[in-house]
């Protein structure tokens, strides 16, 4: 390491400075669109205003730093704030805390092990991210339309238990941030209620890798279908104590509604997706609009709001617990017997008995277990609704067994560019009940 | 099948002044540094007015001649790959936009779909491209002193020490 870098020299690359800058360093066209003028003006309005759009004196406001250690920005999200007294006149989000070049590691692991790495990105609703993940492997190798349909199934199954525990640690965070102490205690609960039921299924409660390219690792255990109603029996009378804990109560109510309002414009502007995008009134949810799995076969409703506010971002997200559960009742009457995982040799391993009589399957563990299978050239992007949103994979294949380059589209990542557009004028003891309504998950955001 | 009919193959499909392919089923239109404006416009105008993704990879190491490309565009190093989606009529369009090693920059989207800010950012950052009327042209994963751009192929993995701001040497 040189003695410039530890000086901060900036680097050959010519790149600007991360923080945000005060504003006697900034042009008025720059502050106008740090304020987000470019969404909601148009190039002449904007061109007319000639001084800054804030008429503030330096020396009247003031930048803070919230975070990256702060125990409200679920991890390590730092947020440079410009303050007039307690009003949020700029908001910047500086991310990269947790950068652990995982897109580049994706380029070292094969196709087999690559679900080990994607999970962890995304660790509140890992399922989802291997889900994703699987589905473009099984697109580039043109076995997707091969899956069986038990796999298929299975993995509707784990999806939407998944999205109930990651909206049940929501309620839990979103409680806490907002006060409600006790609520944090109640939503982990019950998350760890659905978390018991992934360390039966898959071994583990986070960071499956259960659903592999081919179909999943293994198939369900006995007694699953009592465990699974269980959760789903146990879960409405809970769910109705969050009603009254939280949204019939006044003081709930007055501190999230009206609070961090993004208009549908702006939403779709800034490609926002999930809870986000249909607070706002846009009704677009990948398992209905462009739907991938069995989920033309269900029926659900896609929850909406219509003001765009930290309220409605709450109540889509307690009601798609319902919509879920909804899911869940109708997957366990239509799961099929048959299969876990595709038969081909070339992609998901032997059955371990037929390793010690046939010379060949005991090649075929051995090659993919040691070079992996090979996948065609092409590239794909696969969508899917997450949690939070769309979340998407794109490969690019060279024919090896190691993916060319792996891009994960990571909702969080581009909802988080959403919040200095909600927090503008907005009080800074909003600003936790704001970020707390992204939902969003740092690992997921860093990558 | 006479060796003529696989010589002359029909016209390629065109959308929005680009060729279009088709990978894996899913719609891709190949737009030049030139028209990759213009492009996105139309592409908006015909209800794409939402960009999901927008992401690059580097073809450094991939043999040129493999590359999935319509025979009118010739594989650069850098590829720009954008995701749209059409509320409207619920599909999605795949943009790609060859760029040269020498020349790697490209006109920002953020005029057009605020939200590449942040995608644009982390290309730059990843990918060393710039970003020509880019709002915020800084690193926004790495640290701002780092040096070299770390999912180029030709940064290699582990190769450079961790680098701390303000670490004693």
């Amino acid at each position: 390491m040189t003695s410039d870098l530890i000086a901060g020299t900036p680097a050959a690359t010519g790149e600007g400075p991360q923080e945000m800058r005060s504003r006697s360093e900034l042009t008025a066209k720059e502050v106008l669109r740090e304020v987000g003028s470019v969404l909601r003006m148009s190039e002449k309005e904007a061109s007319e205003l000639t001084s800054s759009p804030v008429e503030n004196d330096e020396e009247q406001t003031m930048i803070i730093n919230m975070g990256p250690q702060h125990p409200s920005t679920h991890g390590v999200l730092r947020l440079m704030l410009e303050l007039q007294g307690e009003k949020v006149l700029r908001c910047k989000p500086i991310i990269g805390y947790l950068h652990t070049g995982m897109e580049k590691q994706a380029e070292e692991l094969s196709y087999m092990q690559g679900g080990t790495n994607v999970t962890r990105m995304d660790y509140v609703s890992p399922l989802n991210n291997e889900l994703v993940f699987s589905l473009a492997v099984e697109k580039l190798l043109g076995i997707d339309g091969d899956i069986p349909e038990r796999a298929t199934w299975m993995r509707m199954l784990l999806s939407e238990l998944n999205r109930m525990s990651s909206h049940l640690l929501f309620m839990a965070t979103n409680g806490m941030d907002m006060g409600a102490v006790s609520m944090m205690i109640y939503g982990w609960r019950e998350r760890e209620e659905v978390l018991r039921f992934f360390q039966k299924v898959t071994g583990l409660r986070m960071n499956h890798n259960f659903i592999r390219p081919g179909g999943l690792a293994a198939d369900l255990p006995a007694g699953w279908r009592d465990d699974v109603l269980t959760i789903l029996e146990g879960l409405p009378p809970r769910l109705a104590e969050y009603d009254i804990l939280m949204t019939n109560q006044p003081i709930w109510r007055e501190r999230l509604q009206g609070v961090g309002v993004i208009t549908a414009e702006e939403a779709v502007a800034l490609g926002t997706s999930g809870p986000i995008l249909r607070s706002t009134g846009v009704a677009w949810d990948l398992r209905r609009d462009l739907p991938y799995l069995k989920y033309k076969e269900v029926e659900f409703d896609v929850i909406v709001g219509s003001y765009g506010d930290s309220f409605d971002r709450y109540a889509i997200r307690l009601n798609e617990i319902r919509e879920s559960m909804k899911i869940v009742y109708q997957i366990l009457d239509k799961m099929p017997s048959g299969d876990y995982r595709i038969q081909d040799k070339k992609v998901t391993p032997p059955p371990r008995a037929r390793i010690d009589e046939s010379m060949e399957a005991l090649i075929h563990h051995f090659k993919i277990f040691t070079e992996g299978f090979k996948v065609p050239e092409g590239e794909v992007y696969v969508g899917i609704e997450s949690p939070r949103g769309e979340i998407g994979c794109y490969i690019v294949s060279d024919g090896s067994p190691k993916p060319y380059r792996l891009h994960m589209r990571a909702p969080s990542f581009v909802n988080i560019q959403a919040l200095p557009h909600m927090m503008r004028d907005g009080l800074i003891a909003d600003a936790v009940a704001v970020i707390s309504s992204i939902d969003p998950v740092l690992g997921e955001v860093d990558r | 099948m006479s060796d003529a009919v696989v010589d002359s193959p029909a016209p390629a499909e065109q959308l929005y002044g680009c060729v279009v392919t088709y990978s894996r089923g899913e719609k891709v239109i190949h737009a030049s540094r030139g028209n990759y404006i213009a492009t996105l416009k139309k592409a908006i105008d015909d209800s794409f007015t939402m960009c999901t993704d927008l992401t690059a990879v580097d073809f450094l190491i991939y043999a040129s001649t493999n590359r999935q490309l319509p025979s009118d565009i010739s594989g650069e190093r850098f590829e720009i790959v954008l995701n749209l989606i059409s509320l409207e009529r619920r599909e999605r369009l795949r943009l790609r936009v060859q760029i040269a090693e020498g020349e790697a920059t490209l006109p920002t989207a953020f005029d057009l779909f605020p939200g590449t800010e942040a995608m644009e950012r982390e290309v730059f950052d990843m990918f060393g491209i710039e970003f020509e009327g880019h709002p915020d042209p800084s690193r926004i994963l790495m640290p701002e002193d780092w040096e070299g751009h770390p999912l180029r192929k030709d940064f290699s993995v582990g190769r450079i020490p961790v680098q701390f701001k303000g670490a004693p040497s």
